[in-house]
């Protein structure tokens, strides 16, 4: 199981991912720079946190471009698994590989904390290793996390269970006091229709050691790591 | 060619939630302009550019405001072209 991690100017998360899959995980972990149109033959592309490109203009909007992002675009298109975390889900709906976008927290704060999500979908190579209704803690970092689409859009999504992620209290129940910031139906990630490009805006790889809190993110990197392992012995 | 200045003013659109709008409403009543009934805030973007006519300035600018400069599912565009008469090189 080959991971990428991709690296644009100004992304953050790359090596708290790439530790994860490296040193907890002890997956093949390849960095794909932002300019190499190339995936190096991974299994799993991970889009960071961070701010690539400054994130001037929208979050996204000129990451979007970069010519690496053509060989995602191609790879999710034949069935790739691609994973876009905080700036990588904004990335992600910019690219239009996703539907919605992230608009500013309602509270107009940057929130650095942690949640608790509960998982809607647990039959996906990126939750395989969770429960249905399990809730996970996982912290977020972002100023622009709240999840926007138009009507028809969220009744599309919550039609085809596209939701994998809503943030919820300590039990699991989705309540707005418990939604850090004004993500509509308390979003916190999607995934396409055809279940293999996630994008979440809370952070796995800042919680996956006992020394940082939790490990409850390495569920969804060993999930994703045993999907593979099931591919190929299929 | 023609240097040709495009102001392009994007908005929120009105089902978007504005934070930023509505805290500024509110300095705004605290100021004691109480007749403000809504701000939304946008972005103001200046394209400077050298095209034949001003047919084909409009046409570049809306492309450009499709693909990059607004972000359709949460934004609205407007824009309007000046040709300043001066030709450029």
């Amino acid at each position: 199981m080959r991971f990428g991690v991709v690296v644009f100017p100004g992304t953050w998360s790359d090596r708290d991912c790439g530790w994860v899959i490296d040193q907890v995980l002890g997956a093949e972990l390849r960095y794909l720079w932002h300019k190499d149109a190339d995936l190096k033959g991974c299994d799993c592309v991970i889009l960071p946190g961070g701010f690539a490109y400054g994130d001037y203009l929208r979050t996204g909007a000129i990451a979007r471009f970069a010519p690496v992002m053509e060989k995602i675009i191609e790879f999710a298109d034949q069935g790739g698994l691609v994973w876009g975390i905080c700036n990588g889900f904004q990335i992600l709906c910019e690219a239009d590989l996703l539907p919605g976008a992230l608009i500013r927290n309602s509270s107009l704060e940057f929130r650095c904390e942690w949640t608790h999500l509960v998982v809607e979908r647990a039959d996906l190579p990126f939750t395989s290793g969770c429960e249905e209704r399990e809730v996970l803690r996982i912290p977020i970092s972002h100023g622009e996390g709240s999840y926007f689409a138009d009507p028809a859009t969220l009744s599309r999504l919550e039609q085809n269970g596209q939701v994998v992620f809503r943030y919820s209290d300590v039990e699991g129940r989705v309540r707005p006091n418990a939604n850090p910031n004004g993500s509509l139906h308390s979003i916190a990630g999607i995934v396409n229709e055809r279940g293999n490009v996630l994008g979440m805006m809370p952070h796995p790889e800042r919680c996956a050691e006992p020394e940082l809190g939790g490990t409850d993110g390495l569920k969804l990197f060993r999930s994703v790591m045993h999907s593979a392992v099931e591919v190929l012995t299929v | 060619m023609t240097a040709v200045v495009a102001r392009v003013i994007v908005t929120p659109k009105p089902a978007v939630n504005d934070p930023q709008g509505i805290t500024v409403r509110q300095g705004l009543a605290t100021l004691g302009f109480g007749e403000v009934t809504d701000v939304r805030v946008g972005k103001y973007i200046e394209v400077r550019l050298d095209v034949r006519n001003e047919k084909e300035a409009r046409e570049r600018v809306e492309a450009m405001c499709r693909q990059l400069l607004a972000n359709h599912v949460i934004e609205d565009y407007s824009f309007d072209v000046d040709t300043d008469g001066r030709s450029s090189k």
